[in-house]
Order: C-alpha cells, then structure tokens, then sequence
C-alpha cells in the first residue's frame, strides 16, 4: 500500500530510523570526545601516564598517533553502519511513498 | 648548512609556473563549462565522492598546517602534535552530525539549511554576516601567512607575493567557479600528500627507516622533553576550549560545507568525508616525523634562524635531503597550497554574497540565472580586492589569532544555529538571529581581550579575558541564546516545517 508523507513520518519505522541515526552518531560522538578529550586530559592532568617511556620513545608518542587512527576507524564504522543499516532502510520507506511524492 | 632560501630560485620558479599554468587550463576547461549558477556554485554538482574527499582535504590543509605544524614539532617538541591531532578530530564530527543532512537541506550555502524553515530575510543576512566574517578573517591569515612565505621562500617582494596570490586566485574563481576551484583542490592536495610523503621517506633513510632511532637522536640532542608535553598542558580548560574551536570550527567554515554541494547525493557526501578523513589523518600522522628529523638534522638554531616561528622548518629539510630541487617543489607546493585555500574562500565569500544576499534577500528570489552569476562574479572581484588590500594592511600583525578567531567564530557563530536548525523542532528564527550574532560577536570580543592580542599585540600587562580561545564560553552563550530566544519567541510556521524538513533531511527526498 502506498502512503502520503506526513503519514510516512508518522509511521512507527521512519520514526524508528530518525532515532536510530541519531543513536548511533551520538554514540560515535562520545566516543570521539572521550578518544579526543581524554588525550587532552591526560596530557593536562596525568602527564606521568604519557611520559612512561616505551622503547625509546614514550607512551604519548604513540598516544597522538593513535587518537588521529580511532577516530580514523570511528568514521569508517559510521560508513559502515550507514551502508549496511540505514541505505536500505531508506530505500524501503522511499518505495513505500506515492510516486507523485517522489 | 649553507641555505639558498630567500633567493630566487629558478626551480621553484619553475615549478610554480608549471603548476599555475597546468590549473590556469584547467580554468579554461571549466569555464565553458561554467554557464548556470549550479555550475558556478556547485560543479553541476558532478564531483564524486573520491574527487570532493581529495578537495575537501586540499581546503582543510592549509600552510599553516603543513609548515606551521611541521615547525612547531621542530622547535617545541612534543606540543606540535597535540595541535596536530586537534586538527583531525572534527572530520568525525562533521560526519557524525551534519555531512548527510547538509547534502539533503541545502542548495549552495549553509545558509540555505537555516532558511529551510526559519524566516528568509532575518536569516539569512545575519548568517553571510557570521559567514563573511569567518571567510575575511581566514582569507587574510592565509594571504599574510603567503607574502611572508614567499618572501622568505624566493626573496620577492611581500606586496608583489599577495598581488600574485590574489590575482591568480581570482582568474579561478572568476573564469571557472567550483568545477575549477575543485580541480586546483585535487591538484594541490594530491601534490602535497606526495611532497610530505617523499619528505618523510627520505628523511627516515637517515635513521635507518626506525622511528626508535629518530626518537633517540631527538633525546640526545634536545634532551627527554622534546618528547614530552611542555607548556601547552599548563591550562587544562585553555587546551578543551581550543580543542572545541578546532572541533566545531570545521563544522562552521563555509568553504568546507559548500563542497557538500558538489557531490549528487548524501552517500556520495559521506563518502567524500571517509577519503577527507583517511588523506588528512595520513597527513597529520607523518607530519611530526618532518619536524622531529628537521630537529635533528638542521637543528633548532638554524630554523628558528630564518624564521622565528619554525615556518622554514620543512623547505629547509627538503633542502638538506633533496637538494635545490626538492626545495623548488617543496616551496611551489607551499604557494600552491595557500593559493588553493584562499580560492576556496573566495568562491565561499562570493556564494554568500550573491545567492544570500542579492538573489534571496535584496530579489527574493527573482533573479534570473545570468543576474545571478554576474552578480558571483562581481562579488569575487570585489571580495578579492577587499582581501589583498587587508592583506597589505595586515602586513606585520600576528596571523596566529587570525586563524584563531576564524575558528572560534565558525564554531560559535554558525555552528550552534545549523545543528539545532536540523535537531530541534522548537528552533526559531530569533532563536538562530540571536546564536550567530551572540556567537560571533562575542567570540570576537573574547579573542580581542584574550592574551594573544590584548597582551601580545597591544602590549597591556594582564588579559580581561583569562583564556587563549574563547570557544568553551562563546559556543555555550550561543545555545544558550538559541535556546532562551527560541522560548521567548517561538516562530509556530518553522516548528509546523520541521516535518517537512524531516523527510528530506532523512530519505534525501525533494533534495537538488
């Protein structure tokens, strides 16, 4: 059956994706501010934790390089997730509206 | 080591040439192409993801970041790169929250996600005030930043150096609107990933290919505290409060959101964001290395010699390493890098002046498509001039608080209003009027009482604002008047829209 769509943003399964896609990128969100700001929290409060050397050189070396590739892989998970959950979602609520809609 | 910097050198001559003729083509090309104000704006919004992810990491990596970032691992250490890695985390972000819906929502600038459903006129003037303002300010770093360089770099004259700059970038953006400032991004970026990338290869060959040997050489010849946080820990609130400007600043440059116009859909948006993320953090990763072995092999003196702030750190190495000719590429790549940047502003600037201002606001929307590209056009000339005269002006100023301020204002002044236009129903047009001018005005006022320019340029003994960057206080008093006005006076017309907005925002359906 197809359908309007002011009655497709009523409908139980866009509402579900509009909060499933906030979900997961405020969840990422918080993952990048605790990635990102603990960095800086650390260097600012336990500067001990990044000074611990670790071959020559030092845990917080590392550390920098390692904040730039989670996030790096925060970002492809969004990707991920976006074309493995929310493309096809979208795609079957688009099929659903009534073409003069489209 | 004796250096030929400062001196005309033909290579880099060479190079440059080269470089300006090659894009100069491509502007030719382009501008054939360039009839209705979708090409001008948008490239017909033709790029692909792959192409717009390059672009966008050619307007995000400025000189500042290749040779400042480079310089300032060499002379302070450790500190470089927590300013590098500050760099990168607002492409996750931008991802996270904005990338897909600013595709869905907007025809040409972030203004229009604003208009969707608040009211046009109000709106929109006060978002090309917030947005001009961040375009000027970064425009003017950028071009003082080239006259020094160049000046440095080839021995030219600062003035003749910004009547280059500002000339070349004009006939790009004049003749071949985006699809020509696109391809300059690509060229530049795609140059200065190999440039950075040979660098850290031949500079590593010195140390056996191991990062335990340059870290050593880096101890014993400056001691443990090279590798160690120094002075940028002393203030845990000055360093959150920067970080939130570099963070949400990237979401509120309206050059980098208006190449999401580019592209023909939200996937392809967010892909350009994945490539933008992997070439920029790639970039920022091997950066450090450039500065540590420029440390190494040249020696603090020596850089800061040429250039107290460490900005020479990255020819000089090349020099060292590849001889005149590396230091001709490398120094070409630096001219290319800021002429491409301050391109992009310019295209930015002229978008909001003409589609904003003139066509929605002074016509309401009645312009046809040739008014509307001539006005772009005039728009740039005038922006362009504007720029290299404040260039000129702003000769000896410290550019450091320049970029400053572009960032803070983008993260305060448009970034609070474009999040919560595509979030919250309840969002009105006093609402986003008074965030953007709340968020502006007073992270200007802050930087200006902050002690980067209330003690460092006007030479007062104590700053009336205590921190370094104003993000922290000014992006809070921007939701907060967002928040306040929208309950005070609510705008129902906006709130009713916000279903409508929903369906494009989500499913990208009714998007151009």
């Amino acid at each position: 059956m197809k359908i309007k769509a002011h009655q497709l943003i009523e409908s139980i399964e866009f509402k579900k994706l509009v909060r499933t896609r906030w979900t997961v990128s405020f969840v990422l969100l918080f993952f990048l501010f605790l990635n990102y700001y603990g960095f800086i929290l650390i260097i600012a409060l336990k500067k001990e934790w990044v000074t611990q050397k670790l071959g020559t050189g030092n845990y917080g070396l590392y550390a920098g390089a390692s904040v730039i590739l989670f996030s790096w892989l925060l970002t492809f998970l969004y990707v991920f997730w976006a074309n493995k959950y929310y493309d096809q979602e979208v795609e079957v609520l688009k099929s659903k509206l009534e073409s003069e809609n489209r | 080591m004796e250096s030929s910097l400062g001196q005309p050198n033909f290579i880099s001559v060479l190079f440059f040439v080269v470089f300006v003729v090659l894009t100069l083509g491509i502007t030719y090309w382009a501008a054939k192409k360039t009839k209705t104000s979708s090409e001008f704006y948008a490239a017909g919004r033709s790029i692909t993801g792959f192409q717009n992810g390059l672009a966008l990491s050619g307007d995000f990596m400025s000189a500042a970041s290749f040779l400042g970032i480079s310089g300032m691992v060499a002379l302070k250490g450790y500190d470089g790169i927590i300013y590098a890695v500050g760099w990168l985390v607002g492409w996750p972000a931008l991802m996270f929250l904005l990338a897909e819906p600013l595709r869905n929502l907007g025809k040409y600038t972030f203004a229009d996600v604003l208009a969707f459903r608040l009211k046009q006129k109000p709106i929109r003037i006060v978002a090309s005030i917030g947005g001009i303002l961040v375009t000027i300010t970064y425009s003017i770093a950028q071009i003082v930043g080239s006259g020094k360089l160049i000046n440095l770099m080839f021995g030219l004259p600062y003035e003749l150096a910004v009547l280059i700059v500002g000339g070349v970038m004009l006939l790009y953006v004049l003749f071949g609107g985006m699809i020509a400032t696109t391809w300059v991004q690509i060229i530049k970026a795609c140059l200065l990933l190999f440039g950075v990338t040979l660098l850290v290869i031949l500079s590593m060959a010195q140390f056996g290919f191991s990062l335990e040997n340059l870290f050593s050489a880096v101890e014993t010849k400056f001691g443990r505290t090279a590798l160690e946080p120094g002075g940028f820990a002393s203030s845990p609130i000055d360093s959150i409060s920067l970080g939130l400007a570099l963070m949400f600043g990237l979401l509120g440059l309206p050059h980098i959101l208006m190449r999401f116009y580019t592209v023909p859909d939200a996937k392809e948006a967010r892909k350009s964001v994945a490539y933008a993320t992997t070439f920029i953090g790639y970039f920022y990763i091997i950066i450090p290395i450039v500065g540590f072995a420029a440390a190494v092999l040249i020696g603090r003196e020596q850089i800061a010699g040429i250039d107290k702030g460490g900005n020479m750190a990255a020819a000089l190495l090349a020099e060292l390493l590849g001889g005149t000719p590396f230091l001709g590429f490398i120094a070409a790549v630096a001219f290319a890098t800021i002429l491409a940047v301050v391109a992009g502003l310019t295209l930015a600037a002229a978008s909001t002046i003409s589609h904003d201002l003139y066509f929605n606001v002074f016509t309401e929307g009645k312009a046809t498509e040739d008014e509307q590209v001539s006005v772009a056009k005039k728009a740039t000339v005038v922006f362009s001039i504007v720029s290299i005269l404040l260039g000129i002006l702003f000769k000896d100023q410290n550019v450091a608080f320049m970029v400053g301020l572009a960032f803070a204002i983008a993260a305060s002044g448009n970034f609070p209003a474009l999040f919560l236009s595509i979030l919250w129903k309840n969002f009105s047009t006093a609402g986003g009027v008074f965030s953007i001018l709340i968020g502006s005005i007073s992270a200007t006022l802050f930087i200006i009482f902050s002690p980067t320019v209330w003690v460092d340029v006007f030479k007062f003994d104590q700053a009336i604002f205590p921190l370094k960057n104003p993000a922290i206080v000014s992006m809070s008093l921007a939701f907060i008047s967002a928040f306040i006005f929208s309950k005070l006076f609510p705008d129902e017309n906006a709130a009713a829209k916000f279903e409508s907005e929903k369906v494009r925002v989500y499913l990208g359906i009714g998007a151009e």
